[in-house]
């Protein structure tokens, strides 16, 4: 029996083993099955809900396009048609990519990249840090560094202006009510859902004319590659049915005009200042909250601190002063019972392992190398508007609300780090041990619980149906710093209030624009 | 049972290497030419300590200055049961805690993966002056715990199930040997916690796909009543998986590759019959995304006879 048992273990575990390694099945990545854009409304009122920069459309410029007659336009009917009739497996695959909407596909390129960028410079051989140079982006380290605070900008910066360039692109549309190629020709086949949304400019075309314009300035050494999509995508509107090239060049055009007036604002938002001088950081030590108990660098070699100066960035919200009065009051004083009852209970959170505890760290820790907190919430807010079948101008509203509130956020956020400049609980007892990397900025107000905060806010107006979904994922998410060992409890639960404070402000302008629900 | 004097019952349960960030391929197969008899049991019981402080971000070798060493430690109890002369079948399972010696990381501490394998006599010709055989050893490994294999390089392993097929070749003349093997792993998808994460795209799921791994050992040395010698040259290289970029955190799906050099040394009592000590190390001669791992280890074998002598 004895032999025959240990015969039958090892073979069991063979037999496991196999069967499990066999489980070796092709991964399905939940963006590939989005379905395609299909509005339940095309809102054609658009054009009158409030732009975020543009002042008034008359400023940009949209030639008034051929009449369905005439033979530039029947060439492009041709060019669609010849387009159409040899369409290869990888032009179908890129037709279902694309018709899952602009926006989003444009918002997960994003991601991507600033996954990609996300990470710190390594040191020089003094122990200095090297910093990225817009002015040199190819020159180690790369330009950006897509840290929180630079994605929540990017990010913002990018729907801000798709959104202002669709309300531009729906009042042409409306002005000159030209139909889609589909309802003009009935031998062109509409590889996408047909709507009564006209079709000059294309819309497609303008999102990806206004986001490649911001990428120069953005994420400069990806333009090979953001130019690569923003072909694809023109091409798929062709090979659909969907647009013509002339739809697709004037929708372009537009979008380049309308990013430009982004693309000025960001020139002149004080970002490009926000890393700061060796001088301002040696004087955070004399400003900070406790004296004597400021915030240090855990990292070896000592890193400056990320972007002391992002508090000073030009939100979209409101106005600096705002930043100010949204400001929490001080931390607690480390001489204090509630301070000691905090640290003591950030120990013993690094002692816990239970698996649930680490899992919670994980899935929310969204530090280097990936695409940041604001980052989660658009992925998670597009999980969600996959399922409303908002229009193109929708999501880009939508989309426009959540990071400007995000942005704002991080601002908010960074000024109350800078002002009060105070320590993590590592450095006030290094026996706390963390389940995830210590990021290299002081703890009070944790950044994760403002963007959390804000982001719940908007998507709970957006979304009244989801219930608390999204506050509950808030409060997992700043509750996972704590859980990390990496923050105090007062950090979250501060941070919390003032990022949804700053998202009641994005919902006060949605409630505003002329969108609706 | 003439032969069991040249014969010596060894159960080599691990060619423990690089538990830290070679983890997957190496604790659980068996990778040497002995045999123990028919009907007797091997109880082992090797323990393991490894440390780096130098690793590979991809082929640029650099320090971790916010880790320091990072070291780990196994504890492993195993078994091995003579089938038949020609076939042999084992299971073992290590603990493993792991840790960093600066920084503010914290180790981790679980039972690891359950190895099991079956290991095969196929051939055995007296050529020359001296006698070559040829074994078949089919292994495989399951996780024992729940533990988090996205937690680089403090992770104590890299959670996925494994199963692997290896030949070897040894040739022995009088108490010198010679041998060579090949070993084929497959390997599982892993779950990691988060729901997205960047290799060199995007992925928008929780599974993780985990290139294959093949490994080479040449080694050669010196078998007697009481004293046996080996040393040992390993090369581990994975198929397929991506670089770490410069200064980001490793990932389970890495290409993880090494090349090692190792020493295994065993001592049988005469005076106590079945009881044997085994002492060894490794180093890690070069890499690609794993850590300069050198390894210590020592453990104790208990050979009997499961079936009362005549």
């Amino acid at each position: 029996m004895k032999k025959s048992l240990l015969y039958i273990i090892p073979s069991m575990f063979i037999g496991i083993a196999i069967f499990g390694s066999s489980c070796k099945k092709d991964i399905v990545d939940r963006t590939q099955q989005y379905p395609a854009l299909a509005p339940a409304n095309i809102d054609l009122n658009a054009d009158t809900w409030k732009p975020v920069l543009v002042k008034d459309f008359s400023t940009l410029t949209v030639a008034a396009p051929d009449a369905v007659t005439s033979p530039a336009y029947l060439a492009d009917i041709n060019e669609i048609k010849a387009a159409q009739r040899n369409l290869t497996a990888d032009q179908k695959a890129s037709i279902k990519y694309w018709s899952a909407g602009a926006v989003l596909r444009w918002n997960e390129i994003m991601r991507q990249l600033v996954a990609k960028h996300n990470v710190a410079p390594y040191q020089n051989a003094d122990d200095t840090y090297p910093a990225p140079n817009s002015a040199n982006p190819f020159n180690y380290p790369e330009f950006p560094f897509s840290n929180p605070p630079y994605a929540a900008r990017a990010y913002a910066y990018v729907s801000a202006a798709q959104y202002d360039a669709l309300l531009a692109a729906w009042h042409f549309k409306n002005t000159y009510k030209r139909t889609a190629p589909y309802k003009n020709d009935a031998a062109v086949q509409a590889l996408v859902p047909v709507s009564e949304l006209p079709s000059y400019p294309s819309e497609d075309a303008v999102v990806a004319g206004t986001t490649v314009e911001l990428m120069k300035l953005l994420f400069p050494t990806e333009l090979a590659y953001i130019n690569q999509k923003a072909q694809e995508e023109k091409e798929y509107r062709i090979m659909a049915g969907a647009n013509t090239r002339g739809e697709i060049t004037a929708g372009e055009s537009l979008g380049k005009q309308v990013a430009a007036l982004f693309a000025t604002r960001a020139r002149g938002d004080r970002a490009g200042k926000a890393i700061g001088t060796p001088a301002v950081w040696a004087t955070l030590q004399t400003t900070a909250f406790e004296s004597g108990k400021f915030w240090v660098s855990l990292e070896t070699p000592k890193r400056p601190p990320m972007l002391p100066l992002f508090s000073k960035v030009l939100p979209f919200l409101f106005d600096t002063l705002t930043v100010v009065s949204l400001r929490p009051a001080p931390p607690y004083l480390s001489t204090s019972a509630e301070y000691k009852k905090e640290v003591d209970e950030v120990l013993s959170m690094s002692k816990n392992y239970s698996r649930a505890h680490e899992e919670q760290v994980a899935f929310w820790a969204d530090g280097i190398g990936t695409y940041t907190p604001a980052g989660h919430w658009n992925a998670i807010a597009a999980d969600e508007f996959v399922k409303q079948n908002y229009s193109e101008v929708r999501w880009a509203r939508n989309f426009a609300l959540l990071n400007m509130a995000e942005m704002d956020a991080a601002i908010v956020c960074w000024d109350t780090k800078y002002f009060y400049f105070n320590q993590r609980p590592s450095q006030v007892d290094p026996f706390i041990k963390t389940l995830t990397g210590v990021p290299n900025f002081p703890a009070y107000t944790s950044g994760h619980s403002n963007f959390s905060g804000a982001a719940a806010t908007v998507l709970t107006y957006l979304l009244p149906d989801r219930g608390t979904k999204f506050t509950d994922l808030a409060q997992a998410a700043a509750m996972s710093r704590l859980y990390g060992g990496i923050h105090f409890r007062s950090d979250c639960e501060v941070g919390l209030v003032t990022g949804k404070a700053v998202g009641q402000y994005a919902v006060n302008r949605g409630k505003a624009d002329g969108a609706g629900l | 049972m003439k032969h069991s004097l040249l014969y010596f019952y060894r159960c080599c349960i691990v060619l423990a290497v690089c538990l830290t960030l070679t983890k997957p391929v190496q604790a659980q197969t068996d990778a040497d030419a002995l045999m123990i008899p028919k009907n007797y049991v091997c109880a082992a019981g090797v323990y393991t300590h490894s440390q780096w402080d130098h690793y590979w971000e991809g082929t640029f070798k650099r320090d971790a200055p916010n880790l320091g060493t990072v070291s780990s430690n196994a504890y492993m109890l195993g078994f091995v049961y003579g089938l038949s002369n020609k076939i042999n079948v084992s299971v073992a399972l290590p603990y493993v805690t792991t840790n960093a010696s600066a920084g503010t990381l914290r180790g981790e501490h679980n039972l690891q993966d359950i190895s099991a394998y079956v290991k095969w006599l196929a051939i055995k010709h007296e050529i020359g002056k001296g006698s070559l055989s040829l074994h078949a050893i089919l292994s495989g490994s399951v996780p024992a715990s729940n533990y988090e294999a996205d937690f680089l390089p403090l992770s104590i392993g890299l959670h996925s199930k494994n199963v692997a097929l290896r030949g070897l070749l040894n040739y022995q003349v009088s108490r010198f040997f010679v041998a060579g093997a090949y070993q084929y792993v497959r390997r599982s998808n892993i779950t990691i916690d988060r729901n997205s994460y960047y290799t060199t795209e995007m992925h928008y799921t929780n599974e993780v796909q985990m290139p294959d791994v093949s490994n080479y050992l040449i080694s050669a040395g010196f078998r007697s009543l009481q004293f046996n010698a080996e040393a040992t040259f390993t090369q581990v290289d994975t198929h397929g998986g991506f670089d770490i970029r410069k200064n980001d955190n490793p990932f389970p799906s890495n290409k993880m590759n090494s090349q090692l050099a190792g020493l295994i040394l065993k001592y049988t009592f005469t005076k106590l019959p079945g009881l044997e000590l085994t002492a060894g190390g490794n180093y890690v001669l070069k890499g690609r995304n794993v850590g300069q791992s050198r390894s210590f280890y020592g453990g104790i074998y208990y050979i009997f006879n499961t079936r009362k002598e005549k």
